[in-house]
């Protein structure tokens, strides 16, 4: 149990407002392009326009001579300094500027300097490169053809297939489907798309040569694991080497990898001695940077004659552009996607990823995902739909009939989990009486019976999130802890620093409120500062959900350890054992005697100016904390839908969510993240695509064309939660960033072919547009 | 070399003045010329508003002008929104209501909001959803948004009765 601080506190519970809002709202944000240096530059990237093409020549001249420039570095400059590729943080490498031939759309060739942007811009136009351009690989499921072009001949292995991987048992799976007497699959595709934070991707790169220090102020979410992968990299000693992360615009996964063009603008401060600005535009945030998803999936289950499910079998084409810049975990080619038995209990599974190169942009990174759970929970929840067609059950009977139930936690999964807790059935349960599920189902009788197309879409998933335990998790190496130091100053008010990085969750106020928690000290007095590799403990970053789960873990221990000391000190004061000590959220009193008692606060200066006999002064922890196991949030979401017969136009009628996140910090905060994450998945399932025609030119490449939900299309959110704690995190906490994103897009999908699906309509793929139901309709001859 | 015009801007009350190309667009000089770094950029075909200031009391998308186009004429920016220190009942509204995340969409959107209830004080849902429909949000599916509107129309409201 959480015990209740009071406001003036603001521990855990309490929705304290955002510490960080002020500078936000008076537009003094400090995000990486409101840097301005004296004497900076800026860098402009020369892309090609070609998918595929030999590099003939590239010539400089003309870029040379416009006024204002002061370098024109290519991709053999590069290579001369061994930097013309770097590694990926998946067992690849990916070329920093081209050398020989360019594998996608808009890839780096040339890196443009110059005194003023507009130099810079008018000098790459002038870089003249010739090119021979070679065949096309678009399509993943022609990448192992025989003819198929041999995209990265670079590699020992001469194929386009990257990798294999299997989980499971698939000798025990075959014959649960051969006994089974129900099969039934789905075959789907999560697209590609791009979490197009609101902020794009840059830096500004100073290596001051006075003291051969270089700093980087950088759109990242990992800011420590940057700087070492910059020294490992460049050969820069880490030391010299200062990684900030400012206030940064949104990430959602966009922000974890290492762009060609901060190797650049890197590489031209070296150069040139002076600092480098070097910002993408949307068009190139769209074309170059992270993808996420393009999983081309087949999900069979085999069930009993009454629903109860017996075994899943997934395959799994994934589709990894030119290089494999997946931001993951090592042990995992295909991330988390073997949570994909969600929230079910199937005996027997089996799951198979292969995947391979085309010539698109390289990813694909986790979108306000942990590393694939959005495409397996997405898939999971569209195959049970389909089961319940088939065997012409609710659908909310089905999963109700099949879930993991409360006395099974923690529950192993057939692929390898350890689920922590749940209660599946009660955030169900919640979220169908508030929806008024019988009553709706009754509507959409006898709106059928008129011949009026209304839907109702379920999605009960199961996260997981916080990675994770260093035992399992890693990211290029780095184990995937994260850290926490707090300091309290004599006056009692308190300064932490972490190992994450916040993009907009409000960490400035979440973690004070962990350490108001613990320690008493009014969330008002302490201050949160993240981001600055010089101060902050090493830690891996914000992604993945994993700020709460593993940061705040580390939060929690931190503040025991400094409660600890303080023990100490207030028993030297009150002049009693440590163990004639009661704490209560703020202070520390004699068993029954509470007004014999030493605040926080009086403890902290004790600590700075009485300090009990052969004890160090001061008062400040670091915990590094390793997790015991991953944190399982889940969810129901009901979404209801109304289609216009004439236009094929989809409206989200209600969309309600019941979010389960274990303890809650903030709710105000945990809020505010779910409908945030509501609206990405809306965006996915309706709007969201970025694809390729056969020549391999990117479409949805810019915000013209690449359609994200406005208020206008954005339905209102009804929340609602249950809260099954996590018994292995400190304070119970489980995380919830991306719970939204990964649960929502099946409920939006499943809506609309519910509403089709007395028409025989099993499954449509993402992002459904209107036109894709206006062609069905129109095949099936119901279109007004 | 392009030629340079001299343009002359009020910007939230203060006329600065300088040589520019002709082709530098409103929001570089806002930024860059004025130093007024709270207007920001999210897009390269005017479709996110992250940019959104007031151009002679209308809300325009100052990438899509060039500089020279609003020669003469008043801008007013996030910066200019708090008086005296005071917050202004918009600013207010986003912090009580949770109406940012990350906020970098804010400034477009509080500027969209100030032009909304100016023209119209007491806006339903719906046309605050139209209103700020070409300010884009990636983080806080709207919804606080326009709690945080309907808010500041409340408290504008009551201010004007006092
Ligand atoms: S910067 Fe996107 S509309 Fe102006
Ligand atoms: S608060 Fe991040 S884009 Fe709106």
């Amino acid at each position: 149990m959480i015990q209740q601080t009071s406001p003036e506190i603001g521990g855990m519970g309490h929705s304290v407002k955002r510490k960080e809002d002020r500078r936000f709202l008076l537009g003094k944000g400090n995000y990486v392009d409101d840097i301005h240096l004296p004497h900076m530059v800026y860098g402009q990237l020369v892309r090609s326009p070609f998918a595929h093409a030999l590099i003939k020549s590239v010539n400089t001249e003309a870029a040379m001579r416009v006024p204002g420039v002061l370098a024109v570095i290519t991709g053999e400059d590069l290579a001369k300094a061994g930097l013309a590729w770097m590694p990926t943080l998946f067992f690849d490498k990916q070329m920093v500027l081209a050398t020989g031939k360019v594998l996608f759309q808009s890839q780096e060739v040339a890196f443009v300097v110059a005194e003023t942007r507009f130099a810079a811009a008018d000098a790459a136009e002038l870089v003249e490169v010739d090119y021979e351009e070679l065949p096309v690989l678009v399509d993943p499921h022609h990448a192992l053809d025989a003819d198929a072009p041999i995209l990265r001949p670079d590699r020992e292995e001469k194929s386009n297939h990257i990798f294999h991987w299997e989980v499971g048992d698939r000798a025990a799976t075959a014959k649960a489907f051969e006994k089974a007497p129900v099969r039934t699959e789905v075959t789907a595709v999560f697209q590609r798309c791009h979490p197009a934070p609101l902020e794009t991707c840059g830096c500004v790169a100073d290596f001051n040569t006075a003291t051969e220090r270089l700093t980087v102020w950088l759109t990242s979410q990992a800011p420590h694991a940057h700087r070492t992968l910059f020294a490992l990299v460049g050969g820069i000693p880490e030391n010299n080497i200062r990684v900030i992360s400012p206030d940064i615009g949104g990430g959602f996964g966009n922000k974890v990898p290492i762009y060609p063009g901060y190797v650049c603008a890197v590489v031209a401060s070296l150069k040139l001695g002076r600092p480098v600005k070097w910002v993408e535009t949307r068009s190139e945030n769209l074309q170059s940077t992270g993808f996420a998803r393009d999983y081309h999936m087949r999900a069979e289950i085999a069930s009993e004659s009454d629903g109860t499910v017996k075994a899943l079998r997934v395959q799994t084409l994934a589709d990894h552009g030119a290089f494999n810049a997946a931001a993951q975990p090592t042990k995992f080619p295909a991330g988390l996607f073997s949570i994909c038995t969600g929230s079910y209990k199937f005996p027997n599974a089996f799951c198979e990823v292969d995947g391979v190169y085309t010539n698109k942009a390289p990813g694909g990174i986790a979108y306000r995902c942990s590393f694939r759970v959005t495409e397996a929970s997405y898939l999971i929840e569209r195959a049970m739909d389909v089961l319940a067609y088939q065997l012409n059950t609710d659908p909310a009977e089905l999963r109700l009939k099949n879930f993991i139930r409360p006395d099974e936690f923690p529950y192993e999964t057939p692929l390898g989990w350890s689920y922590d807790s749940g209660n599946y059935a009660a955030a169900m349960n919640k979220a169908l009486e508030i929806a008024g599920y019988r009553e709706l189902r009754k509507e959409q009788e006898e709106k059928r019976r008129r011949g009026e197309l209304m839907g109702i879409g379920l999605s009960s998933f199961t996260e997981v999130v916080g990675a994770g335990p260093a035992h399992t998790f890693d990211i290029a190496g780095l184990k995937m802890f994260d850290s926490c130091e707090i300091r309290i100053h004599p006056t009692g008010k308190a300064i932490a620093r972490l190992g994450t990085k916040s993009q907009g969750q409000g960490h400035e106020t979440t973690f004070p409120q962990i350490i108001a928690q613990e320690l008493g000290i009014p969330v008002s007095d302490i201050t949160l500062e993240e981001g600055d590799t010089d101060t902050a403990p090493y830690g891996l970053g914000t992604y993945a959900s994993r700020s709460t789960p593993v940061a705040g873990g580390a939060t929690s221990v931190a503040s025991r350890k400094i409660r600890e000391k303080a023990r100490k000190i207030a028993a030297h004061l009150l002049e009693v054992s440590e163990e004639d000590l009661e704490w209560e959220p703020g202070k520390f009193f004699v068993k029954g005697a509470p007004s014999k008692a030493k605040t926080i606060q009086e403890i902290a200066f004790a600590a700075y100016t009485n300090i009990p006999p052969g004890m160090e002064a001061g008062l400040e922890a670091v915990d590094y904390y390793d997790p015991p196991n991953l944190t399982f949030p889940f969810g129901t979401y009901i979404c209801v839908v109304d289609i216009d017969k004439g236009t094929g136009e989809i409206k989200v009628r209600r969309f309600i969510a019941v979010d389960d996140c274990g303890n809650i910090i903030n709710p105000m905060i945990v809020e505010g993240q779910i409908h945030g994450g509501l609206a990405e998945g809306l965006g996915i399932a309706f709007m969201q695509l970025i694809s390729y025609d056969e020549s391999g030119n990117v479409q949805g490449g810019n915000f013209m064309d690449y359609l994200l939900p406005t208020a206008v299309e954005t339905p209102y959110w009804e929340t609602d939660k249950t809260c099954t704690p996590s018994p292995h995190h400190p304070i119970g906490a489980k995380g919830v960033g991306e719970s939204p994103n990964v649960g929502s897009p099946a409920a939006f999908v499943n809506a609309v072919v519910d509403a089709l699906s007395h028409l025989g309509v099993r499954h449509i793929d993402m992002p459904i547009a209107s036109w894709k139901v206006w062609q069905i309709l129109k095949e099936k001859g119901v279109a007004a | 070399m392009p030629s340079t015009r001299r343009v002359s801007i009020q910007i939230n009350g203060e006329k600065i003045s300088a040589e520019v190309e002709p082709r530098l667009l409103l929001v570089h000089f806002i930024r860059e010329t004025a130093g007024l770094t709270g207007t920001h950029i999210g897009c390269d075909t005017s479709s996110c508003g992250a940019c959104t200031v007031l151009l002679d009391g209308r809300p325009v998308k100052s990438c899509t002008l060039f500089a020279v186009q609003a020669d003469g004429g008043e801008i007013s920016t996030v910066e200019g929104l708090n008086r005296n220190g005071q917050m202004h009942p918009i600013q207010e509204g986003f912090h009580l209501e949770h109406g940012l995340q990350c906020g970098f969409c804010t400034p477009g959107m509080m500027m969209s909001a100030r032009a909304l209830l100016e023209r119209n004080p007491h806006p339903d849902e719906q046309e605050i959803r139209w209103a700020i429909a070409g300010n884009l949000c990636r983080c806080t599916g709207y919804q606080n948004i326009i709690k945080a509107i309907q808010y500041a129309s409340k408290k504008m409201a009551e201010g004007v009765s006092a």
